[in-house]
This record gives structure tokens, C-alpha cells and sequence, in this order.
């Protein structure tokens, strides 16, 4: 206990608390040491270590090299199984139905194996995980399957010279090579003009619908909100016929690429609407008031402050909206109504469109045109990939600042797992 | 304010300073403004602004209202002509003079579609969002959502494409498999062969397609739950399964529920993919296995413009009731999704 005497006198901070918290916990320190000894000598046989009668913690999370093997075990065993009950017993047959066997006897046996070895708990969570990491593989799986298959399909048979300047005008069925004179140059300017004008009126009329959802909260707006809802689950066939019944049908408009972006408008609409909401609801409140209690009004206060806040959102959201709706197909058969030649003018005639040339082509009995079907989703597929870069670009340049400093707040293991800063721990005390 | 005077001489002064001091009271009321009164009048540009945006607003509630009248109108006529056999006949239906049309076929058939789907997607969706709110790393998961939001933004009409020239032929394999020795279930039953082009397939399909929307969905729910609540479990012994079963899905219920309904929305609505799928035929079948069976988004989309035995009216009226179908479902399920959301805002 010396050196507690030269401590009490220096300055109260940081060494203070710390020499009391020793001088404290010394006594107690030193008590177990003495004091157990005494009772045992006295009273109680020596009695085993302690470690030992505790059982060996299980940890479900835990995954080792004993893990794998059953899991690989229970594979393979499995394969032999299935094969057993399946080709010489049952003698059942067909891939697929064999493969769903495999998996439930796979599923069965790591349940078994893992209850036999480690514990039942255990093997439930165990199965459980293995469910569902193969539900997110196979989700994933067809998604790359589908983007690798339509590229393979495609870009072979891809005669680059004329895919994007020529449209379908010069196709003749004895023509050998038929893909060098054909290409769809007409759906690309039909689906480039179709989408433009679509966003043109679409945009600002959901920015507009957004904002007064959720700046100006006037009169109705539940309403609005509701009827919003439910319009981003209105039919893409219905859209398009809707259209066709209430313009053309009454001779208002004939079929053009300008009622097509009518009917995009429809979907369009609702789904931009809903994610700029989303986006404007994450302003801060606080930017807002600072802004009003400067005095600026409302509409002041919505294009400087709230919509340069979410601007990358507003952008995202816009790029989602128009990926959304290139590659929609119902609602053009009934507006835009497809096309073989190319139609600059959206307003007059038919046009063709990248979905519709699918849709027409596909069902064609000839090859070359099913080539050309194929070069369109191609197409189609990398210009919705783009666009979907994009957007995820967009919405990661969110927030540069705070990124930093703060992890994700919607990931809650980033949330939990990576420690306060020191400085902030401090100004928390 | 009180004023003594404190000598004779000063009388006068004092005065001249009480005039002063008369006055002293009202010289603050001038220099000080008189308060704002804080009124909700709006100035002319934000009262022009907020009418804009409110017109916006409302333009959109006609839009709907627009979408289901004029559905409505022009599908009237077909009705007439139908009367209530329009839900309880398929197909052309020819009483004499007047040919009326039956939705009951492609009804059953949109059904069956959702059916197959949802019984395929809503759970390989639910596994998909719990790998990715609870188990993925944490390294990959970023990724793997926008994978699966990719998923979402892929055209319909490649999705068709694939199942048409990947899926089918495959599947109808498996289809062979299940007529085959699953007979005694009437669902798997087969009585005329060809298995191409079933409504099951087509239902497979759609549920692939569902997957994304009602995983990201379901994601964001469970990522909602209150991280206390997992971590006592977890603390009190729990295993991850069963920390999921106790907190996260009792937590995300609701959404759950709601997500999957969405997903129903979006499954009865598949026009060009189930189109691509199924040849269409006007007859209820229940034996989804084999060739045959009809969608209303299918009945419309391959009918439109073919003339034929279905006039625009029928087509339209069809149009109408997947309007109402799906409007109906979608209200339901946005409801109980946003019961299980907190629209707390963000706060500085």
C-alpha cells in the first residue's frame, strides 16, 4: 500500500481512478487466496477441477473441418442412397426428379449425421443453414445462368456490321446469309424514343406526386399514397390496354410510339413515385427547418434543400423506373403495335420496340430470326445491366461524408460488429 | 416607468422631461415591430407550388380512376352480352345470334399460374432473405443484393425466352417424372400426353420471377428486427436457427405475409413470359402437368388484334377484372407491409 500515499496527492484525471480502482481491488485479490484454502482444509474432500464438469460448450456457429466432412459424407451417401432406392429398386428415372431426391436425402442425412456426432440442436440449425444457403445459391445461380445463357445464345451468331444499322425491312427466308442484311436498328431508335418521352412526362409528374406525399402533406395525400400503391401493382398488360381503350380506340391517337410511352408512363409512374418517397424520407427533418427558420418558403425550401439532398437517390430511383420499363413487353403489343422498318417519328405509325421484336421473332419458325430475337435480349439485357450500374453508382455516391466516419446503419451485423470510434466513445461519457 | 424630480430648479426640466417621459413609453412601441402574427397563409409562389404538387397528386388518383373506368366502359358491352355466364362459362360460348365469351377458364388458369408459383418462389424467397439479412458474410452481401435486385430488373420477356428454350425442355422431364408415379395426387394427374407448355412450367417460371421482389422485401423486414432481442437470444443460448425462429420471423411476420401477397400480385399479372409458356386453350383443367390452360394476361396479350371469335369488348372486360384482381390483392398486401414498417423519419 506505499505507493498509494504518493498518488493521493497528484492532480484528480486519468492516474487517480486508476490507482484507486488497484487500491481497491487489491484486498479482494488477495482474500481468495487465503480464505479457500482455509474451509477446504477443514471441512470438504479435495474436489475434482472445475473445467472438467463442465461439458464441452457447443457452438452451432462453429464450422470445422469435422463440419465438412459430414456434410461431405452425407453428400455421398446420399448420391449412393438415392441411386440405390431410385435406378435399381424403384427403378424410377429422370434428372431432375433424382437431383430434388439427392437433396432431400442429402438434407435427411446431415440431419442424422450431424445428431449422431454433435448434438440434435446442432443439427437442425445445421440443416437449416444448409437450406437456406442453397435456396440464395440457386437464386443466384439462375440469375447467372439466364445473363451467361443469353450472351452465348447471342453474340456468335452477332454479324456486328449491320445488327445496329439496319432494320428488318430486307429479310427474305431464301437469303443464306440472311443476318448480314438484317438488323434492329428500328426497335433501338423505337425503344430509345418510346423510353425518353416516357421519362419526360413521367419523371417530373412523380417527383411532383413525391413531393407532395411527403413534403407538402396536403389535404388527401393518404389517399394518394394508397391509390400510388396500388397503381405499382396495376397489370403491364392492363396498362397497355388501357391506353389502347381510352386514345385509340377512340381514334385520338393511332398506333405510335408515343401512345407506347403513354402506357410506360402508367408504369413508370407509380414505381418512381414510391422509390422517390422512400428517398425524400431520409432527408434529415433538421435541413428542412434550418432551412425554414431562415425564412425561405416552402417551394425554396424543397428544390435548394430536399431535393439536392436526395438527388442521387432521385436519380437512382429514376434509373431503376427506366429499367424497369425498357424491357416491358404487354403494354406496347396494344400501343406501339411492332414494326419491321424504321420509324424516326414517334407520333405517326407503328414503331417497333427491342421487346416486340423479341416477342415477334421468337415465334417465327425461322432461324435466322430467332438468331435475331436472341441479338435483341442481348441487347436488351446489357442496356438494363447498364442501366442497373448506373444506378447502383449512383446511390453509392449517397452521403460521401458520413460514409466514412459511420458504417452501414441498415446493415445491423456492420451496425453491431464494427466498434464506436474512440472519439465518439468519448463524447458519449 | 417612474420619474422624481429631486430639485426646484429643475422643475422645469423635470417637466419637459416628464413630456419626455410621456412620450418615453410610446418611442419603444415605435422602435420595436410589431410581433408577426404566425399565420398557415402561404405566399402566392409557395401557395402555386403547393397547388402544382397537390395537382400532381390528384392526377394521379384520376389516372387510376381513369385506368379502371375506362376498362369498365368498354368492357361493359361484353358484359351485357354475357350477363353473369361471363364467370361461370370459358371460352366462346354461342347462344344463337349473340356469341358471348367466359373467363372462367383463363381465370382458373391465372390461379393455378399463382398457385404453382408462389408454392415454388415464396419459399426459395424466404430462404433467399434470410441468407441475406442473417447468414451471408458480410463481405459478399452487398453484392449478392444487388445480384438479387438485378434479378428483378431483368425483362420478363428473357425469362420467357429462357424457360421456353431452357427450362421447358428440362422440366418437362421432371413433369414425366411426376405424372408418372405421383399420379394418385389429382393435381399430377395426366390424361392426354404432350407435357410441354403446362401450366406447371409456367407456374415455375413465375415463381422463379416472384423470387427477387418478395426476397428483398422480406429482407428488408427481417433486417428490422430489434437487434436486443437477438442478441438476448443468441446470449441465452440460442443456435442461429433458432434465434431466427423466435425473434426474426415472429418480427418479420407480417411483412412476411404482406411480401408474399405482393408477389401473388405480380404472379397473377405475368403477361409475356407465361405467354411464351402456354399455347392457350379455352377448357378448366385442374391437371396442371400436361399441355393446355390459359392465363387472363395470356388470354389478352396472344388474342389482341387476332380478331377472330373474341371481340375487343371480351378482351377488355378480362382486363378489368385482372384490374380488380390484382388491385384488391396488392391493397391488401401494401397494407400489412407497411403495419410491420416503422415511417419514423430520420431525424438530425
Amino acid at each position: 500500500m506505499t505507493p498509494d500515499g504518493t498518488t493521493q496527492t497528484a492532480p484528480k484525471g486519468v492516474l487517480v481512478t486508476t490507482t484507486s480502482a488497484s487500491t481497491q481491488s487489491a484486498p479482494l485479490r488477495d482474500q481468495p487466496a487465503v480464505v479457500p484454502p482455509a474451509t477446504a482444509e477443514g471441512m470438504l474432500p479435495p474436489t475434482p477441477p472445475r473445467p472438467r464438469r463442465l461439458p464441452t460448450p457447443i457452438r452451432p456457429s462453429a464450422f470445422g473441418a469435422q463440419d465438412v466432412a459430414i456434410l461431405v459424407g452425407a453428400a455421398l451417401s446420399a448420391l449412393c442412397l438415392v441411386w440405390i432406392v431410385f435406378y435399381q429398386l424403384t427403378s424410377l428415372s429422370g434428372g431432375l426428379g433424382f437431383l430434388i431426391c439427392w437433396y432431400l436425402a442429402f438434407l435427411g442425412l446431415t440431419w442424422f449425421g450431424t445428431a449422431q456426432i454433435i448434438e440434435r440442436q446442432v443439427a437442425t440449425d445445421r440443416v437449416v443453414a444448409v437450406v437456406v444457403v442453397s435456396a440464395a445459391l440457386l437464386v443466384v445461380g439462375i440469375v447467372i445462368f439466364i445473363v451467361g445463357w443469353v450472351t452465348y445464345k447471342a453474340v456468335p451468331t452477332i454479324h456486328w456490321g449491320s445488327l445496329f444499322t439496319k432494320d428488318q425491312k430486307n429479310f427474305e427466308v431464301a437469303d443464306p446469309n440472311a443476318l448480314a442484311h438484317v438488323g434492329i436498328l428500328h426497335a433501338i431508335i423505337g425503344t430509345i424514343e418510346q423510353v425518353l418521352i416516357a421519362v419526360a412526362i413521367g419523371v417530373p409528374f412523380a417527383i411532383a406526386t413525391a413531393i407532395y406525399l411527403n413534403e407538402v402533406r396536403g389535404f388527401g395525400s393518404r389517399t394518394v399514397r394508397t391509390v400510388v400503391t396500388a397503381m405499382s401493382g396495376t397489370p403491364s398488360v392492363v396498362a397497355g390496354i388501357f391506353i389502347y381503350s381510352m386514345l385509340i380506340l377512340t381514334h385520338v391517337l393511332n398506333y405510335s410510339g408515343f401512345a407506347a410511352s403513354l402506357a410506360l408512363v402508367v408504369i413508370l409512374l407509380p414505381s418512381v413515385t414510391r422509390v422517390v418517397e422512400e428517398v425524400l424520407r431520409v432527408v434529415p427533418s433538421g435541413l428542412r427547418e434550418a432551412s425554414q427558420a431562415l425564412g425561405a418558403p416552402e417551394w425554396r425550401t424543397v428544390w435548394s434543400v430536399v431535393l439536392p439532398t436526395a438527388r442521387s437517390g432521385v436519380v437512382t430511383a429514376v434509373l431503376l423506373g427506366i429499367a424497369r420499363i425498357v424491357g416491358e413487353t404487354a403494354p406496347l403489343l396494344f400501343t406501339a403495335f411492332g414494326s419491321q422498318v424504321k420509324n424516326w417519328n414517334p407520333f405517326l405509325h407503328d414503331q417497333g420496340a427491342l421487346p416486340l421484336v423479341i416477342w415477334s421473332d421468337v415465334r417465327q419458325a425461322q432461324p435466322v430470326l430467332i438468331d435475331l430475337a436472341f441479338q435483341a435480349a442481348f441487347v436488351l439485357m446489357a442496356l438494363v445491366l447498364i442501366l442497373f450500374v448506373l444506378a447502383r453508382i449512383f446511390s453509392r455516391a449517397k452521403g460521401k461524408g458520413r460514409a466514412k466516419t459511420r458504417p452501414d446503419e441498415d446493415d445491423f451485423l456492420a451496425r453491431v460488429f464494427i466498434p464506436i470510434p474512440i472519439e465518439e466513445r468519448e463524447e458519449s461519457t | 416607468m417612474t420619474v422624481t424630480t429631486t430639485s426646484r430648479k429643475g422643475q422645469r426640466n423635470a417637466e419637459l422631461m416628464a413630456i419626455d417621459l410621456d412620450l418615453a413609453p410610446r418611442t419603444p412601441e415605435r422602435a420595436v415591430p410589431t410581433p408577426i402574427t404566425i399565420t398557415r397563409d402561404y405566399s402566392t409562389p409557395d401557395r402555386i407550388f403547393r397547388r402544382g404538387v397537390q395537382a400532381s397528386g390528384v392526377g394521379v388518383f384520376l389516372l387510376l380512376v381513369a385506368i379502371g373506368s375506362f376498362l369498365a366502359w368498354s368492357g361493359w358491352p361484353a358484359f351485357q352480352k354475357a350477363g353473369w355466364s361471363f364467370f361461370t362459362h370459358s371460352g366462346p360460348v354461342v347462344p344463337g345470334a349473340h356469341p358471348s365469351f367466359g373467363v372462367l377458364a383463363s381465370l382458373t388458369g391465372t390461379v393455378e399460374v399463382a398457385f404453382v408459383a408462389m408454392i415454388f418462389g415464396a419459399p426459395i424467397a424466404i430462404c433467399t432473405a434470410l441468407f441475406l439479412s442473417e447468414y451471408a458474410p458480410l463481405r459478399t452481401r452487398r453484392s449478392l443484393i444487388a445480384m438479387i435486385d438485378l434479378a428483378a430488373a431483368i425483362p420478363s420477356i428473357i425469362f420467357g425466352l429462357w424457360a421456353f428454350f431452357e427450362l421447358q425442355p428440362n422440366v418437362v422431364g421432371f413433369s414425366t417424372w411426376l405424372s408418372r408415379h405421383l399420379a394418385f395426387i389429382p393435381l399430377f394427374k395426366v390424361t392426354s400426353p404432350p407435357l410441354n407448355a403446362s401450366i406447371f412450367i409456367a407456374g415455375l417460371v413465375v415463381g422463379i420471377m416472384i423470387v427477387p421482389i418478395v426476397a428483398s422485401i422480406c429482407r428488408e423486414v427481417f433486417s428490422l428486427a430489434p437487434a436486443g432481442e437477438r442478441e438476448a437470444a443468441l446470449a441465452l443460448g440460442a443456435s442461429k436457427w433458432q434465434m431466427i425462429r423466435t425473434v426474426v420471423l415472429p418480427f418479420g411476420r407480417g411483412g412476411m405475409i404482406g411480401a408474399v401477397m405482393l408477389g401473388l400480385g405480380r404472379a397473377l399479372e405475368e403477361t409475356i413470359a407465361v405467354s411464351i409458356i402456354l399455347a392457350g386453350s379455352y377448357k378448366v383443367t385442374h391437371q396442371i402437368l400436361q399441355h393446355g390452360g390459359s392465363t387472363i394476361s395470356q388470354l389478352i396479350a396472344i388474342n389482341f388484334g387476332s380478331g377472330g371469335t373474341l371481340g375487343l369488348h371480351d378482351l377488355l372486360l378480362c382486363g378489368f377484372v385482372l384490374f380488380l384482381l390484382t388491385l384488391v390483392i396488392n391493397l391488401a398486401a401494401s397494407a400489412i407491409v407497411n403495419r410491420s414498417r416503422s415511417g419514423a423519419g430520420v431525424d438530425l
